[in-house]
């Protein structure tokens, strides 16, 4: 990458079969090993892009121009997983900052699910990722990433986090792929299940 | 955030590549929306056109125009209406933008196989 304009995109291409582009967004605060948890489960290296929305407005942050509107950035990582010959999911590590959640219609809808990735030293920083999901009506898991042996017992991550028991609620380590693998396949059971109880009610 | 990442883009340039417009049409493409060059680049086409058409000669989803590009992904779905316009590029649009609040139980019961399968 960063070769300039020019040069060919050294990567894997998709197959010409491919038509169905999937998306699922892991949302956590800054080094909570979000793009750790892409690179291990991509089959390619992650990729790193931006979107910027300009916006008559205030109580965002970035610059105001002289017209008075306000630039928001918001930059993220995102990898690719090949599911068959014609689907592809993609996945996003987006920082749960404020300004993020202005761009999410925009950037996010359609999305399969969230997975929240939780900092056990600091679960509070996810306090409000978990908020702007509910508020989106995107369902989601928490995956407490582990960097050592846990201090805490996930019931009491549960408790501090205030978590419904509807949410599924995991350990895991972001380095390894199997563990990817296994907190992405939890995330898309627990739609299975919503989806199948929505189909039933319907 | 790493290095050579598009915020470090000349404001300028994100002005002369579109043209001035800060708009894409009505048809809103996808993140993940996949895009399929028609066409080959000819000369005299805007250097960032003729890089998608070459981008796109397999599949490639507007966010890894993006990112090849370093471009904002809005100033890429302006450059991709041209291309849409002109039918040089096609886009296979994902069925899960449409709106609904959950996909249908047997795209996820697809997604849970390949998944499985990695």
């Amino acid at each position: 990458m960063d070769s300039g304009n020019c040069e060919p995109p050294v990567r894997a291409p998709l197959a010409d079969t491919a038509d169905e582009g999937l998306k699922i967004v892991i949302v956590g605060g800054f080094g909570v090993g979000k793009t750790t948890m892409v690179r291990s489960v991509s089959e390619i290296r992650p990729l790193n892009t931006e979107e910027t929305m300009t916006q008559a407005g205030v109580g965002i942050d970035e610059t105001a121009g002289a017209d008075g509107k306000v630039t928001t950035t918001v930059a993220f990582d995102f990898g690719r997983i090949s599911l068959n010959a014609r689907m592809v999911l993609y996945l996003f590590g987006a920082p749960g900052q404020e300004r993020f959640w202005f761009l999410w219609d925009r950037l996010f809808s359609g999305t399969l699910g969230a997975v929240v990735l939780v900092d056990p030293r600091r679960v509070a920083d996810s306090w409000y990722a978990i908020d702007r999901l509910e508020h989106h009506g995107l369902p989601f898991v928490v995956a407490r990433n582990n960097f050592g042996p846990p201090v805490h017992s996930l019931d009491q991550i549960r408790d501090a986090l205030t978590l419904d028991d509807a949410v599924p609620l995991i350990d895991c380590d972001a380095r390894d792929r199997e563990s990817g693998k296994t907190v992405l396949i939890t995330l898309v059971d627990h739609l299975y299940a919503l989806s199948r109880a929505q189909e039933m009610a319907t | 955030m790493t290095p050579g990442s598009v915020q470090h883009e000349n404001p300028d340039r994100l002005y002369t590549v579109t043209g001035g417009r800060s708009r894409a049409d009505d048809a809103r493409l996808d993140l993940v929306a996949l895009i399929v060059s028609e066409s080959q680049p000819v000369p005299g086409m805007q250097s960032e056109h003729a890089e998608i058409l070459r981008i796109c000669r397999a599949p490639t989803a507007v966010v890894e125009i993006s990112a090849d590009l370093r471009l904002p992904v809005s100033v890429v779905r302006i450059l991709l209406a041209d291309l849409l316009d002109t039918g040089s590029v096609t886009a296979r649009h994902p069925r899960t933008a449409a709106g609904a609040r959950l996909p249908d139980p047997d795209l996820l019961k697809q997604v849970l196989v390949g998944l499985r399968k990695l």
